[in-house]
Parts: structure tokens; sequence; C-alpha cells
């Protein structure tokens, strides 16, 4: 029973050790227990046997890992070729891999930066029955919200805003956020400098408090310390600095840079159907979230029951704050992890393949040193320690690869999180990139250093060159390589569809017209601009001299551009129909004549906003050709009345429909008014901001012109947002444009690693076989034959690959159907292309093998047995 | 198993514990526990060797080929069957010696600089 238990320690020790000198080792152990007199005796030989067979064992290893070390080296040094190979090879799949990890990690599975973040959650006005799931509340829902229910620690407000920032530098548009002053607590943060909003900041009526981000701190302040109790102008109002936020707070997005309390009116509470408001909430310690939804949606009935007309369709959904992501990037990032893991184990596969064969060129060597007393258990740990180096010199130098390819991602990285653009190579990711290269390591090493060491035995001696030809081994190695085969077919034809996708996306017709229009935003403070006719004689005065710049054919101003914000709704309603719930929102755009022309939406019937269409003559309105077949299908719309932004109006156009959501979305249809039919301080968030602009010449050009125009329309007034409205709609695809790219890299990787391995198999089969080769030209076969024979082998490895690849392929399709923009999993031209390119690989892979085959001299080939 | 050793000085200054099991074995061959034994009574009882040290000190110096196993046995009314017995070889003695040759030069240093009892 002791032996037994100093047996179990001594397994401790390397088995090569144990074999050598277990039994003398117990041996010295009897002796010593026989002189051992008393309990405390043995209990002092038993402490000290423990710890010092810890010690020696731990030594005794390290002594074997040095050596394997050393050998490895050795052996290394000596095939360069192969070496590199395969450091290359585990690079391009660890890089890969922890870049698409960093990238899922940030985005995905890593917590918030803030603490507890996993009880805080977003609440919504789940509108389904009007198709809008997660709409933002509106005050007085929240206020009812926080008051009634219980699941949570506290519940806090904010919503985005844009200001023009004046009294420092030049004037600056800026984005922030207002919030409640009970947010910044739930979120638990503390600014660097200053202090936070309290209550007292929060009312209406208080005097304006701001918090600085610390980029704006730096960039415009110049980082100075003393910049609390300065005083500066948001949107014309006085605003005193009281704090500045740490560099880490990005909240609710890395572009906001200010943050201003929401200093509710009462007039904000009235109108139920008022939907501007973000929730954070915390949940309480122990309150699951479908508790809360329970609660929430007891809560939404009640509401329902008092406000029958505002909340009949309004309940209450809630997310955790992690999640808000679209489903859509939430794929794409798995779908890129999924790629990378792919690329990984076919380079995995292609090593291990690589390895196979050096271990059986090495079944000699290996035979001569299990004679001279190795034991197997040293030759696995041997070639083990060898993979392993390899592995974590690839994973190393896939670190490098990472840190470099992670910046190219960020277009991936979604705007609505709070946190940092591109993810940081930190400790995290050094220990993924750590374990993959351990696994990796393992899983390309092991399967060639059992296999090389289960048949060395004399016979490796004894069998001479033909080491390892034929039978089992080659039906691995056959596997491994149709397995990669399979996994490119899977990466060609995923690749291939999403460039489909992109490109049934990019041929969508926008309804626009994008190219030469060269647009900027001028946000008009309130309440400077209250007046309707105060904005008129800025917009006026910019349009006219901005027409007359030479290059510049035409320019307008618009509440808001198409796929640049993609919301502004409004409910349409039409006297005498009962509303339909689904079907009765509507885009509202304030806009001056002559933007469909900028746009060169076409305009089918009617006429545009005019500049007489003011604020004493009936309201206009021009419409979208799918709003009339929504209202009035088959019927003439010009004429018709309908209640639509606070206001009756009367058709007078109709244009084509624009992509307002942009390609991958069903836009709402879109109604146009003119800007000058807007009454004094109602619906101020549509008045007309954007500046369109067609060019015919540079941008460069035109903007320090349009630039002086706005300055001396108003010198306070900042610009922003400048841009080319072609770019804004190429935003619309670029995370797809950058996607692609990324797996379109991988397919290409993996398509490249796996003509590597139907290569090396078959010049390895070919070399191995060259007797047979040369037996068979002697006694008659033709050249055909030969590479027939060649060829066939390839042919067969690939046609397997491709069968089994097609399969997991359309699976994989299935899986992405979602980023797919209605091209089917299954689509052929994908499928053909991708078969057609592993044909046409495996025809280059077999390709050198066969011509060796053919050079085979007879002669030679037999005269070396 | 290379014929041609290297440099007894290449292998200096060696570990305490592989200098006393050299001198142990100087005498005679041993089995592992004899050789603790040895060291022990050496040493007045100031080394004892772990088994786990004497088995490493002993696979390098195996290796190494400072010690080897013989082949004949010693006196069968002295000879434990289940053991193993170790034999300092010529160039396990060579080392022995430089080592030893090594060590007094330092006690000479010493001496010199008044560091050591004795004669300088």
């Amino acid at each position: 029973m002791r032996l037994r238990l100093l047996r179990a320690l001594l397994q401790l020790y390397p088995a090569s050790f144990r074999a050598e000198f277990g039994e003398e080792l117990c041996a010295v152990f009897r002796q010593r227990r026989r002189e051992a007199s008393g309990l405390l005796e043995v209990c002092a030989l038993w402490l000290a046997t423990f710890t010092e067979t810890l010690g020696n064992a731990s030594a005794a290893h390290w002594d074997l890992l040095k050596q394997d070390l050393h050998y490895t080296a050795r052996s290394l040094r000596r095939t360069p070729g192969f070496t590199l190979t395969a450091i290359a090879v585990s690079a391009i799949g660890i890089g890969a891999t922890t870049a698409a990890f960093s990238l899922a990690d940030h985005v995905l599975f890593r917590p918030l930066p803030f603490r507890d973040s996993e009880r805080l959650v977003k609440l919504w006005e789940d509108q389904s029955p009007r198709n809008y799931a997660d709409m933002e509340p509106s005050p007085a829902n929240y206020r009812d919200w926080k008051r009634m229910s219980h699941s949570f620690e506290a519940m806090g407000a904010y919503h985005s805003e844009s200001v023009n920032l004046v009294g420092v530098g030049e004037p600056l548009r800026l984005e922030g956020a207002a919030v409640t002053a009970d947010l910044f607590p739930i979120l638990d943060v503390q600014p660097a400098l200053g202090r936070s909003f309290t209550e007292a900041d929060d009312r209406f009526g208080a005097p304006g408090t701001l918090l600085l981000s610390d980029g704006l701190w730096q960039r415009r302040f110049g980082a100075d310390p003393n910049v609390l109790g300065r005083k500066v102008s948001l949107d014309d109002a006085p605003f005193t600095i009281i704090g500045v936020m740490p560099p880490s707070f990005l909240f609710p997005s890395r572009k906001a840079e200010l943050w201003t309390t929401t200093r509710f009116a009462a007039d904000n509470f009235e109108d139920r159907g008022d939907n501007w408001l973000n929730v954070v909430a915390k949940l309480r310690r122990g309150v699951g979230l479908e508790q809360a939804r329970a609660e929430m949606r007891v809560v939404g009935e009640q509401l329902a029951r008092a406000w029958p007309k505002e909340n009949e369709h309004v309940g209450v959904s809630i997310s955790r704050l992690r999640d808000e992501i679209n489903d859509r990037t939430r794929l794409l990032l798995i779908a890129l992890l999924g790629a990378a893991l792919c690329v990984l184990l076919i380079g995995c596969t292609n090593l291990a393949n690589l390895l196979l064969a050096r271990a059986l060129v090495r079944r000699k060597e290996l035979a001569v040193r299990t004679a001279l007393g190795a034991g197997r258990e040293r030759l696995v740990r041997q070639l083990l320690t060898e993979s392993l180096v390899l592995a974590i010199s690839g994973g190393a130098a896939g670190v490098l690869v990472a840190t470099q390819a992670v910046p190219l991602l960020s277009k991936l990285v979604p705007n609505t999180l709070p946190i940092a653009e591109a993810p940081s190579i930190d400790l995290r990711v050094l220990g993924f990139a750590a374990l993959l290269s351990c696994l990796t390591g393992i899983a390309f090493g092991v399967i060639p250093a059992m296999r090389a060491c289960r048949g060395t035995n004399l016979a490796g001696l004894r069998e001479g060159s033909r080491g390892g030809v034929g039978g089992r081994k080659e039906l691995l190695r056959s596997v491994l390589v149709v397995a990669e085969v399979a996994g490119s077919v899977v990466l060609l034809v995923a690749c291939g569809l999403l460039i489909r996708a992109l490109w049934h996306l990019q041929s969508v017709d926008p309804g626009f017209r994008a190219n030469g229009v060269l647009t900027m935003r001028t946000w008009l403070p309130l309440p400077k601009y209250d007046r309707t006719a105060r904005r008129e004689q800025f917009y006026t005065k910019v349009l006219s001299e901005a027409r007359a710049l030479p290059g510049v054919s035409g320019a307008a101003y618009a509440s808001f551009l198409p796929m640049a914000f993609r919301g502004g709704i409004w409910k349409v309603a039409i006297a005498g129909r009962p509303p339909d719930e689904k079907f009765q929102m509507a885009s509202l755009r304030y806009v001056t004549p002559g933007f469909f022309d900028i746009l060169a939406i076409p305009l089918g019937a009617g006429r545009d906003v005019s500049e007489s269409d003011t604020r004493d003559k009936p309201f206009v309105a021009v419409v979208s050709e799918s709003f009339v077949r929504r209202y009035w299908p088959g019927q003439n719309p010009l004429g018709r009345h309908f209640e639509f932004g606070l206001a009756d109006r009367t058709v007078v156009g109709v244009v084509g429909d624009v992509r307002v959501r942009g390609l991958e979305r069903d836009s709402e249809p879109q109604v146009y008014l003119s800007y000058k039919q807007v009454p004094d301080g109602s619906i101020v968030g549509y008045t007309p901001k954007d500046l369109v602009v067609r060019i015919s010449a540079s941008p460069g050009a035109v903007l320090p012109s349009l630039r002086r125009i706005v300055a001396s329309a108003d010198p306070e007034q900042p610009i922003s947002d400048v841009r080319m409205l072609s770019d804004i709609v190429e935003d619309d695809t670029a995370p797809r444009v950058v996607q692609v790219r990324v797996l379109g890299a991988f397919a290409a990787i993996a398509f490249l690693l796996a003509g590597i391995g139907i290569h090396g198999l078959l010049a390895f089969a070919v070399s191995s076989r060259a007797q047979e080769i040369g037996v068979r030209i002697a006694l008659g076969a033709r050249p055909y034959d030969i590479i027939g024979m060649v060829l066939g082998d390839g042919v067969r490895l690939a046609a397997a690959g491709v069968v089994l690849g097609t399969g997991l392929a359309y699976a994989a399709g299935r899986a992405l159907e979602a980023l797919l923009a209605g091209v089917k999993p299954g689509d052929l031209p994908t499928f053909a292309t991708a078969v057609a390119l592993c044909l046409l690989m495996t025809a280059f892979g077999s390709l050198l093998p066969a011509i060796r085959a053919v050079r085979v001299d007879p002669t030679t080939s037999i005269r070396a047995e | 198993m290379s014929t041609n050793r290297p440099d007894p000085a290449s292998l200096l200054p060696l570990p305490p514990a592989t200098f006393h099991i050299l001198l142990a074995l100087a005498g005679e061959d041993l089995h592992g526990y004899a050789i603790i034994q040895d060291v022990a009574a050496r040493t007045d009882g100031e080394l004892k060797l772990s088994a786990g040290t004497l088995y490493r000190s002993i696979q390098r110096l195996l290796e190494q080929g400072l010690l080897v196993e013989p082949r004949e046995r010693p006196a069968p009314e002295l000879d434990d069957e289940r053991r193993r017995y170790y034999r300092i070889t010529p160039f396990g003695r060579a080392v022995a010696q430089a080592e030893a040759q090594r060590l007094t030069q330092l006690v000479r240093m010493a001496r010199a600089a008044g560091l050591a009892p004795g004669r300088a």
C-alpha cells in the first residue's frame, strides 16, 4: 500500500526516468522506511520524499525539455525550408484566428467597461404591432416606468444630441448626449477632473452644465486643468464646464464628446407619442432579465389601460446593454471567426501532413534512436516538442500579423456600443493566441508523432528506403488532404455567396444619383434660429451664393440625407380611414426647391416644392411612389389630402422612392414638405440642416468658397460632416466590403494550402513509388498511363473533398442566410465556380508530381534497390 | 557512446552532489543507497542526498560517461540481486581529479589572502 502511494508519486517523473530508476527509487525508500522508527520519523520521511520528488521531477522534466529543445533546434536548422513553411502556415492560421477573436471578443464577449455591466439593460417601447420592436420611449412613458417598476436598482435616460460649440477657437459641431442626473451613477463612472451632474443640474431652467470628453479637452482646451468653471456656448445657450470624463468613457458611443443634462420641461411629458429617449437601467441584484421583462409587461399593460389612445400597442422590451448590436453584425463576426478557424484547421492539417511525411522520411533515424534505447515516450515527446516549437514560433509571428490586421477590421466594429473603435491586443488576446498555439502544436504534432513511433522497431531499419508507403499511413494523409479540400470549398463558397450578395446590393438602385454631390451639415442652433423666417434668411443667402459659384450646378437644403440619417418618421392619417397600425409611418423631410434635381430623384407627376409654398398658402407635400401605392393605388394622387406633421397636406407632386434606410432594409414611403411651411418652433428637429451641392469641379476647389459663404451668413455657424454623397452610399456597404475582403483572403489562403497539400502528398507518393513506376515503365506503360495514374490519385482526393465540402458549404450558406441579401444559400454559379476552382487546383497540384513520374528512369530506379 | 571524450576541465566546476558521488565510488562499486550512506558518513551527516537528486545525478553521470554499470557483480554474499551498481570510469576519475585540483588551488588562494588556516 505504501509502495503504491510512492509509485503514484513517482508518476510525476518523466516515463523514461521512471523506467530507468523507478525500482531503485523504491528500494532506497524501503531502506529508509525500515530505518525510520516512530510515527514522527515516518511522517518526516514521507514529507521529505514528497517535496524532493516534486522538486526533482520538475527538474528532470526540465532537463528533458532542454535536451529536446536543443535537438529540435538542430533538426529544424537542418531543414530550413520545412521550418519556414511550417512557421508561416501556423502564423497565418493563428494570426487570422487571433485577429478575428480579438474583434469578436471586443464586440461580442468582453464585458462593457462599466462596473456590474452584466446588470445594465436598455428599455424600449415595444411597438411590434406597428412594426417597430425597439422604439425610443417618450419621456412620459419613461417617467411612469421608473415610477411603477421594482426590478431595477435605478433607471436613467439620455438622448443623443449634436450641438454647436462656440467660444473656443473656430465654431465646432459636436456629438454628445444629454443625460439625466441619475445615469452616470448607474454606469458608475466619475469624471477624471471636476464633478459629475447632480439633481440640481438636471432641473428645468437650471443653469447649463457641461462635461467634456478627454479627447475634446485635449484637443480644444489644451488639456488645461483650469478648464473647470469656464463658460462656453452650446447652440447659443451658456454652459459651464464642470468636469472632464476619463478617456475610457465612450458613452453612448465613441462619437460622444460632451455631456449635458436633459433638463426636461413640463411639456416634454405631454405627448406620449413623442419618442426620443434612450433608457438605461440597472437590474437589482438577484433579479433576472426574464423577471424584469415579466414585471414590465404588467407595467406596459397598466399604462395601455391608462392611456388607451397613445399606448394601445406599446409594450416594453428589455435587452442587455451588451447586446445593443444588430444580428447581422453578430453573425458577420461569428462568420469571420468561423472562417479564421477554418483557415487554422486547414493550416494544421497541412502541417500534420508535412510532419507526417517528415516523420516517415525520418523513420530510419527514429528506428536507430529506438534501437539505442530511447523509449517511445521519449520519441513522442521529442516530436511534440518539435511541433510545439514550430507552433509557438508561428504563434508569435501570428500575433504580429494580428496586430497589423486588427486596425484594418475596425469598420466591422459597430458604433452602437460604448466601446473603442479598434480592439487592443491585450493579455486576454495574447493568452488566447498562446492557447491556440499550444493546441495547434499538439493538434498537428500528436498524430504524426504517434504514427511515426508506432512502427519504430527494427523493421524501420530493415525496410530500407520504402518506408511508409501505401497502406494505412497513406490513407491517413489522404484523409487529411480531403479535409483540406473540403475546408477550402466551404470558404470559397461562403466567400462567393457574400461577393454575390455584395454585388447584388451594390447594384440596388438607391433611388438617387450620388456622384458629384458634395454634402455638409450646418445645424442651426435653437433658440437663435427658432423662427422660420430667420432660418429662411440663412438658407436663401447660402444657397444663392453657392449656386453662383463656378463649378456648382445646383444647391439645396434638406432635413436629412438618405442613408446618413435613417429615421425621422411621422404618422400618416387620412380622413375617413381607420389607421392601419402596421403601415402608417412615412419619413418626413423638409426640403428647399431643387433638392430632387440635385439628387436626380425623378419627378413622376406634378411639381417640386417651390419658393411660393409659404406659410400663408395651403401646406403642400411631394410624396414618393410607394406612398401613392400604399394610400391611393391606381388613382391620381395629385390634390389629395392627408394629415402629417401636425398639419393637413395637399399632394402636389410624386417622386421616385429613395432608399432612406440603406440598401439592405425596406424604407418607409417618403414625404417631402416645403421648407417655408414650418410653423415657428414646431417640429424643430426636422428643420433643414444638410446642404447638398452638385459640383462639376473637385470638392477641394469648391469647399473653401462654401465655408466662406456659410461664415458670412453666420460667423458662429460651424460646418460638420463634409462628405461626398457617394461616400455615404459606399459606407452603407463598407462593412460588407471589408468582410468580403477578409473572407476572400482566408479563402485564398485555404485554397493555396489545400493545393500545397495535394502537391505534397502526390510528390511524396511519386518519389516513394519510383521503383514501382520504373517497373511499370520498363514493362511498357506509356507516359499517358503514368500521368493518368498520378492525376487519378489527385482527382480522387479532390472529388472526395469537393463532395464533403459542398455539403458543409451548403450548411454554412444556410447559417449565413441573413447576410446574403436574397442570394440563395445554394446559389448554383457560386458552387460551380468553387468546384471548378478546386478541380483546377487539383490539376495544378498534381501536374508536377505527374511530370516527375513520367521522367522516372526505369534503369536507375530499379538499380537503386 | 562517443569515444573522444571532452576535456575533463570542460565539466568543471562539478555540483557538490556529483563530486561526492564520484568520491564515494572512487574506492568501490556501490548501489544507490550505499552511495547515499557513504556520502552522509563522509560529511558527518551534513549532506544527505535525496533519492531523486542521487539518481538524477547518476543519470547525467552515466550520459556523460563518468560512470558505468559494471557487468560483473560484487561477491555473491554482498550482492543484492535487485540492486544496480555503479562504477567510476577512468574519465570520471580524471574529472574528479581535475575538480579536486581546482578546489586545492582555490584553497591555496584563500590561504594566500589570509582567509583560510594553514601555510601560504
